[in-house]
């Protein structure tokens, strides 16, 4: 069991220094969801409530993390150093995990940048954002890891992402938005908890299947 | 160039790094009976049976698009059969595969890469197993160095260390010669002909090399 | 195949032979395509996510062709039951498309997730990779229906004013039996649908096999 655990870390370490070195992925997403708040401030009208602004966030993070996701894979499946990990004893869903967390990690980043600015230029955080999005974070970085190992091996990898995903990211964003604007939004985070749990269970058990020949 | 601390094969014994036990020599160690496989419509491979036993050294002939490679990703478990039976006695912790790509991580350095290999095959004394490998293979001095930066001799040569760094029983190469310099081959030359009871499949289309250990083979057209 | 056709008049008959519902008068009929309809399409889906559960269990093309023509299956009565559902909220009130009417989100979310299944199948290569990597994704829209009926139900305090309500009829006798029948051939016509393509696949990867043999 502690094997798996240690299998997870090296492989979520790896991420994270191939990361730590290139510099390709999380300062992009920075840019991204920075420029994708200004972009709304112009596609917002003057009388705009609060929940829109709170919507835009929403879809701004939920872009950004497709950055993330849609490169998850593809550098494994260039380089062919997927082969590597699939070859190595370790359990493949532990492959998985350690590429979620390193997403989560990514997401994390992108989201200490995002949410100051959010806050700077629309109206100020409340903690019920910040626990949704805690949530939502892990749903997302679960079945993204899960699609996006999907996409990588397919030919129109780009495009294929955001088709797979957004469907799927729909309750997440109903939870997320609920749980920053409703006046009950220990129901939206109880459901966000409910998704996260029945989809990176799913995620963890199929895995396997996804990225085997 | 003389490393530091000698260079002599199985120097992991001599390390006292215990070496993994080894199968009875003789036992099969992969059979294949009608193995086939397509890819879309097209088979690559189709009909070919082999039996492989334990401390052999297989060759696999053919010229190029015979499906050497496709063949050697079955054996290893890369690509899964359309057509016919496979059976490999050998777990994933001790097979050991040498592609066309090094399988390496080009913004990791050379210690990072096989440290990941380390741990995620859970060898015993993984770091002086890790240098004792990588100056049997003359990368001692370049062990911090990106592999990005290396030359294709380089990665070829770390790469086989990757093969090799949890001791497998049964280790399969797609073409090893092709990408390795003059000092690669040397010592490539010198581990197959120490290969004792491991087991040993070689993809070649110049297969003159390896012929004289060769104990099995196979042409694919 | 025959019986299918058969099941089909049938709801022809239901449609002139039930009475009408008081409140809504003529309209209310399409409820008995519409529903139907949409029942078959989860009935599809499940039969294709069921599949897909044993193609990963077992292996082997012939639960990919399964799944994957239950899917399709799937997404034509998907998109009828858009069609219907969008019919009869313009009749109903006037209205193309009603945010509040659970069903029709719910089938336009699915929809778009089983559109994009066949955008999956499209892009991979043919292989165990690609039936086992669909079989993955059907099983996830499958999980997706209850998540996302929970959602849009969430959904509806927080974003669209529930505006338009529409009960269940209230079903007497004739027209609980009629929406059987009704029930019934779209069963029987989705199945016989999924076979006919099911084996004209199942023809179309023989002749390809068969072809290459040959050459």
């Amino acid at each position: 069991m502690s094997g798996y655990f240690a299998d997870v870390a090296a492989l979520a370490r790896k991420d994270l220094l191939v990361e730590l070195r290139t510099r390709d992925t999380v300062p992009a997403m920075l840019l991204f969801v920075v420029s994708a708040l200004v972009v709304f401030h112009f596609a917002l009208p003057e009388e705009s409530s609060r929940l829109a602004a709170s919507g835009m966030l929403w879809i701004a993070l939920l872009f950004t993390a497709l950055l993330a996701l849609g490169r998850a894979f593809v550098g494994e499946r260039d380089q062919g150093t997927i082969d590597g990990l699939i070859l190595a004893p370790c359990d493949r869903s532990a492959i998985w995990l350690g590429k979620t967390l390193s997403v989560l990690a990514f997401l994390l980043f992108a989201e200490a940048v995002a949410l100051p600015a959010f806050a700077l230029f629309y109206e100020s955080v409340t903690w019920e954002l910040v626990a949704g999005l805690a949530l939502a974070n892990i749903g997302i970085a679960s079945v993204g890891t899960l699609f996006g190992a999907m996409a990588a091996a397919a030919r129109a990898r780009e495009l294929l992402l955001p088709l797979l995903f957004l469907p799927v990211a729909i309750p997440l964003i109903v939870g997320g938005l609920g749980a920053t604007v409703s006046d009950d939004p220990g129901r939206y985070l109880a459901f966000l908890g409910l998704y996260d749990l029945i989809f990176a269970i799913l995620s963890w058990a199929s895995f396997e299947y996804v990225v085997t020949e | 160039m003389r490393p530091p601390h000698g260079d002599t094969l199985g120097s992991g014994r001599r390390l006292g790094i215990p070496e993994f036990d080894h199968p009875a020599v003789g036992r099969p160690i992969v059979r294949a009976t009608g193995l086939g496989r397509r890819f879309g419509g097209r088979p690559v491979l189709s009909g070919v049976d082999l039996e492989v036993a334990a401390g052999d050294f297989f060759v696999l002939t053919g010229p190029n698009g015979s499906g050497k490679t496709t063949l050697l990703r079955l054996l290893v478990g890369l690509l899964a059969p359309t057509a016919g039976t496979l059976e490999v006695h050998a777990e994933r912790r001790s097979v050991g595969f040498l592609g066309h790509e090094p399988l390496l991580y080009r913004e990791l350095t050379a210690v990072e890469n096989l440290d990941l290999y380390g741990r995620l095959y859970r060898i015993p004394e993984r770091r002086e197993r890790i240098g004792m490998l990588l100056e049997r293979f003359g990368l001692w001095d370049a062990r911090a160095e990106v592999t990005a930066t290396f030359s294709r001799g380089m990665l070829q040569r770390l790469a086989l260390c990757r093969a090799l760094l949890h001791d497998p029983e049964l280790l399969l190469l797609d073409e090893p010669f092709s990408a390795l310099d003059a000092e690669g081959a040397e010592l490539l030359d010198a581990e197959l002909a120490a290969h004792g009871a491991r087991t040993i499949v070689v993809a070649s289309h110049q297969p003159e090399r390896v012929a004289a250990l060769a104990t099995g083979r196979l042409a694919l057209t | 195949m025959t019986a299918a056709a058969l099941l089909v008049a049938g709801l022809g008959l239901a449609l002139f032979w039930a009475p009408e519902d008081a409140d809504q008068g003529i309209s209310q009929k399409i409820f008995y395509v519409h529903v139907p309809v949409a029942l078959t399409a989860y009935a599809a889906f499940f039969w294709a996510a069921w599949k897909a559960l044993r193609l990963l269990w077992k292996g082997g093309d012939r639960y990919d062709l399964e799944s994957y023509t239950a899917v399709h299956m799937g997404v034509i009565f998907g998109v009828l039951t858009l069609v219907t559902g969008s019919i009869w909220a313009k009749v109903s009130w006037g209205h193309w498309w009603v945010w509040s009417e659970r069903q029709l989100t719910l089938f336009l979310i699915l929809f778009l997730f089983y559109s994009a299944y066949f955008m999956l199948r499209y892009s991979t290569d043919p292989g165990p990779r690609r039936a086992r990597t669909s079989a993955v994704y059907s099983l996830f829209g499958v999980v997706l229906i209850p998540v996302s009926f929970m959602a849009i139900r969430l959904a509806e305090g927080l974003i669209h004013p529930v505006v338009f309500k529409r009960d269940g009829p209230d079903m007497d006798g004739t027209m609980f039996l009629t929406f059987c029948v009704c029930l019934a051939a779209m069963l029987a016509l989705a199945g016989a649908l999924y076979l006919l393509e099911l084996s004209g696949k199942r023809a179309d990867a023989n002749l390809k096999e068969l072809r290459e043999r040959l050459a």
